[in-house]
């Protein structure tokens, strides 16, 4: 089945997540990769929104994550003081996150393009960004990759990643088990190299080349000999998107 | 506790706490009055020009709209908004020249519709200056910080970023675990506009569904002007003790304004108007459309009844609610395919 870059993005995210644990979830795509998840493999998935929507039945994408959809048979219409201090409790084991900038350590920038007191691009801040990045325990991020984006040095570092490397979060003060876990784009699937903290490639999205993520990325990214080649959607998992989770075409075009 | 590092954001809102319990005893009473009154004299009584505010809700979701049509409609200027997850009611605030400063958590932003135009315009072209950054739990707890009374509350978010940096807190050493941790200065907004689903006449308040920050918020601001979908009896509010959200004492004005979300989403009666949201944000792409939209949908109505009318009505409104119960789908213009 024919499907585009949004829907294979949704379904690498989708299967990151595991069946009995917590996402906390953001704005835009995370929201569809969670619903997918929860509908396709991930049946006791607790889903959290950061406004207090605590394990809803997501019956079609949100369009905030604090509108009524985040809460539609939850097991608890809660706070946003409620859902943050489960998450520095240690209740929350994902995070999605997207992103404007990131650097080889998975920092995000969500604020500004460009010099901060006279920024080319005024993005919307950190919102809940900062405070899933640092609290929850495995974040992953899905945006959008080329030169522009994948940066050595980001304009404004809102989230924290791994901050300058190795041992950086902990000297900051930031719980441990916690920081970017993965980094799903359109060209492929990235984790973080153990020891230096610094992006790696995991697996290829069908079609793309070395070259490419090369070509997309502004840093070195550590490109193992084999890497995997991501699965592409299914035929349920596109069905689902399509016909029931984003029919309107919002995210998924 | 040894002093490890400070944010440069400018510190709004802050109060020493003996200051905020003495304003506090002088002036918010104990004895329940009835506080309806037309949102037109709410907004002359408590919001004047230069205040620091926070709106309830969630920027498009039960949001005051009401309240924000009335302050520009009464050309209140040079306010300070704390930006916490602020989307629909920022971007409206900014286009109508009410907002020129903004301490962040969240704005410039419509969660899913994209960027908002009119507020990354005034940014960029400098007319609106960002005082502060901070995150959405750094704003939660610094409303929970003066909801308690404290000077500050510790959390272990922002550490190690420029989000931090550009904030008004502070880390210290944690005498007890010795690790950094993030200091939240309390902060009391001079005045909040909350919208509730319903409320007695002496401001006791429900919420249904999640209520984000208003809890704190609620007890946090100075001044408190409830706007209500209704306003219920006072023995009806008795035999639910339990649902109270908000209790009288800490609320200055109640003001019944039914529908006074749109075009935001109000939980369990409407959803949010995406065809109106389309035609502002197709509007606001250029000054010109701003100001002929506030002309058109603020300026020349009297209240929000006639708005209502303008914007298609108890038909839409019912539209709007069948969406809601997930019995209508939702079509959304702005959306990528469509």
């Amino acid at each position: 089945m024919e499907y585009n870059r949004t829907e294979l993005m949704a379904c690498a995210a989708a299967r990151v997540l595991e069946d009995g644990k917590s996402v906390l979830v953001g704005t835009g795509l995370p929201i569809i990769a969670a619903t997918l998840a929860q509908r396709v493999h991930a049946p006791n998935l607790l889903i959290v929104f950061e406004a207090g929507g605590i394990g809803p039945r997501i019956p079609m994408i949100p369009i905030s994550v604090g509108d009524s959809r985040t809460f539609h048979k939850a097991v608890m219409a809660a706070s946003m003081d409620y859902v943050m201090s489960c998450a520095q409790q240690g209740y929350i084991d994902y995070a999605f996150l997207g992103a404007a900038q990131i650097d080889p350590y998975g920092n995000l920038n969500t604020t500004v393009i460009g010099p901060y007191e006279k920024p080319t691009v005024r993005l919307p801040g950190s919102g809940g960004a900062n405070d899933a990045g640092s609290l929850c325990g495995r974040t992953v991020v899905l945006m959008q990759q080329d030169k522009r984006r994948f940066v050595e040095k980001l304009d404004f570092l809102t989230t924290p990643g791994y901050l300058t490397g190795p041992g950086a979060r902990h000297r900051a003060g930031l719980p441990d088990d916690t920081g970017p876990f993965l980094v799903i784009t359109q060209l492929g699937v990235m984790g973080f190299d153990s020891t230096t903290k610094r992006m790696k490639v995991l697996s290829f999205h069908p079609g793309v080349t070395v070259e490419d993520l090369v070509q997309n990325t502004g840093f070195q990214l550590i490109i193992p000999e084999r890497a995997a080649t991501t699965d592409p959607p299914s035929p349920t998992e596109l069905k689902l998107l399509r016909e029931e989770i984003d029919p309107a075409g919002i995210i998924i075009g | 506790m040894r002093l490890l590092e400070e944010g440069r954001g400018e510190l709004l809102g802050w109060l020493d706490p003996d200051v905020a319990r003495r304003w506090i005893m002088q002036n918010k009473t104990r004895r329940p009055l009835d506080k309806r009154m037309p949102l037109r004299q709410a907004v002359q009584r408590f919001i004047r020009d230069g205040d620091y505010f926070a709106m309830g809700g969630f920027g498009h979701v039960r949001v005051s709209m009401a309240g924000i049509y009335e302050m520009i409609r009464q050309g209140r200027r040079h306010l300070t908004i704390a930006a916490k997850t602020a989307v629909h009611d920022i971007d409206v605030l900014i286009g109508a020249g009410v907002v020129d400063r903004v301490d962040c958590a969240y704005g410039f932003g419509h969660e899913l519709r994209g960027l908002s135009p009119t507020g990354r315009r005034a940014v960029e072209r400098g007319g609106v200056k960002i005082v502060a950054e901070i995150s959405n739990a750094g704003f939660q707890w610094r409303f929970k910080a003066a909801a308690m009374g404290l000077p500050f509350l510790p959390a272990r978010v922002m550490l190690g970023t420029d989000t931090f940096h550009l904030s008004s807190a502070k880390v210290v050493e944690d005498p007890f675990s010795g690790k950094p941790i993030c200091l939240l200065p309390a902060c009391y907004p001079d005045f909040a506009l909350i919208h509730v689903h319903r409320c007695d006449r002496f401001g006791n308040a429900q919420i249904d569904g999640i209520t984000m920050e208003d809890i704190d918020l609620a007890r946090a601001s100075r001044r408190l002007i409830l706007t209500t979908e209704r306003v219920i009896d006072e023995e009806d509010i008795r035999s639910n003790p339990d649902r109270t959200v908000i209790p009288f004492f800490l609320v200055d004005a109640v003001c019944e304004v039914p529908y006074g979300s749109h075009p935001g989403n109000m939980p369990g009666l409407y959803y949010s108007d995406e065809e109106h949201m389309s035609h502002w944000l197709s509007m606001s792409k250029t000054d010109e459309g701003v100001s002929e939209y506030m002309e058109k949908y603020v300026l020349s109505v009297d209240n929000f009844s006639d708005y209502i009318s303008l914007i298609g009505g108890q038909e839409k409104m019912d539209y709007l609610r069948r969406v809601e119960l997930l019995h209508t789908p939702l079509t959304v213009p702005w959306a990528r395919r469509g």
